[in-house]
């Protein structure tokens, strides 16, 4: 189900306006408050739902993770660099999701790409992309996995 | 001039008891406005069964010394100190706005209440503060902050329906400036000045007037739904708290900074 908007709680800063790759979330021009113009087009991205200083954007979850009477919601903390879910079922039960957005301060892992040498002949004709194989530690040893971090595979989390 | 009753001319040339009768006419149509604002949209019938249903699944009961004290916090900090802003210069703005107007509100029913034809001490002094107050905020929001013209690139000159409330204020303000600044007296200004004024206050069911009455008390609820355990259904975890740092998924923040700073949100919402 596409987004909608809770106009008691939207202040109208813009921040979903601003966002939205579809560029379906507009102003009201009578209430001056967010509203998706164009609910067929929306992707439920979720984009919008998460930027939303005021938590005033809402979308129903897919069916398929959450069937009809529950509730999906989102706190996207920038400053604590962590994003959390919370899908309340029909029958009551609750499922919290706690996960990291950025493991470094935004701003400071930016690459410099001016600084970077151009690269040469032989690096374009490769089938390797820009920067590996050393960012994906490939030539530290191989595929990193699981099991060289010392984690295990969660049953019931992958399936 | 800023320290003599602009309405104290006006006032002894017009039928005695026009400005007490008119001011009184003014408070029934807020009365009005709002009354029917709620009763046509039916704003309070849903927001108070919305506020029961969220109650019934309260995870715990909120009780009445709590309930005082969050009363307190919505009004310190929601209303006072306009804490819902998360941006900085719409806050300001709406301050200076706000303040402005309950002082020009207030200073205009003690000069025409108390000071009938007869210099007022100080308060023509504060009537003048608040309605440059308004003017500074309101005009700032006008031309500067307002999500359609900062966000969606309108023209700042574009007149809609949601305007009607800050234009008649705006209008109301400044003609009554002007009318002031010239001396006070009943001419056209002053007939202009009535006029806006009469818009602002019967435009209610129309305009964004009645946001003063609704915001508090959806502000209040926000604020009980937190303290009761449900928060509107949002997530309470936080990687403040020492269980959850020991997620799983939170193995990649273990040594990293608390305060990541801001991302998106460094900058203002501009790139329609």
């Amino acid at each position: 189900m596409p987004t909608f908007v809770y106009m008691t709680r939207c202040d109208g800063c813009g921040h979903c306006v601003d966002i939205c790759p579809s560029d379906i979330m507009h102003i009201d021009e009578t209430t001056r408050r967010a509203y998706n113009i164009e609910p067929n087009m929306c992707w439920e991205c979720y984009s919008c739902v998460k930027a939303c200083p005021q938590h005033a954007i809402d979308v129903r979850g897919y069916a398929d993770f959450a069937p009809l009477g529950h509730s999906v919601r989102v706190d996207r903390d920038e400053q604590k660099g962590t994003i959390a879910w919370k899908i309340m079922f029909r029958d009551g039960r609750e499922k919290n999701f706690l996960s990291p957005i950025t493991t470094k301060p935004w701003g400071t892992a930016i690459p410099k790409l001016a600084d970077v040498p151009a690269p040469s002949q032989e690096v374009r004709d490769s089938q390797l992309l820009y920067s590996e194989p050393k960012y994906i530690r490939l030539d530290e040893g191989g595929l990193r996995t699981l099991k060289d971090a010392g984690l295990k595979l969660k049953k019931g989390v992958y399936y | 001039m800023f320290g003599n009753n602009p309405f104290a001319p006006a006032m002894q040339s017009l039928p005695s008891g026009f400005m007490e009768w008119y001011l009184g006419l003014m408070v029934a149509a807020v009365v009005a406005g709002v009354v029917f604002d709620i009763t046509h949209k039916a704003s309070a019938k849903y927001f108070f069964a919305n506020m029961k249903k969220s109650r019934a699944k309260g995870k715990r009961e909120v009780g009445g010394g709590e309930l005082l004290s969050i009363a307190a916090k919505t009004a310190v900090v929601d209303v006072l100190a306009s804490g819902e802003f998360c941006n900085t210069r719409r806050r300001i703005a709406h301050l200076l706005t706000m303040y402005g107007f309950l002082v020009y509100v207030a200073t205009t029913a003690i000069m025409v209440f108390s000071y009938p034809g007869a210099p007022a001490p100080i308060v023509p002094t504060l009537w003048w503060i608040g309605a440059i107050s308004i003017c500074a905020g309101g005009y700032w929001f006008w031309f500067f902050i307002r999500a359609d013209v900062a966000a969606e690139g309108n023209s700042p000159l574009r007149l809609m329906r949601a305007d009607l409330f800050v234009l008649s204020l705006l209008a109301s303000v400044t003609l009554g400036l002007i009318w002031a600044w010239r001396g006070g007296g009943t001419g056209w200004l002053f007939l202009s000045y009535l006029l806006a004024t009469t818009v602002l206050f019967a435009g209610v069911a129309w305009s964004k007037f009645a946001h003063m009455f609704f915001k508090p008390a959806a502000a209040f609820e926000k604020r009980v739904s937190r303290a009761d355990g449900t928060a509107e259904n949002l997530p309470t975890q936080t990687r403040d708290d020492p269980e959850q740092q020991k997620r799983h998924s939170m193995e990649l923040l273990r040594d990293a900074p608390r305060d990541m700073g801001l991302g998106i949100k460094r900058e203002a919402p501009r790139h329609y």
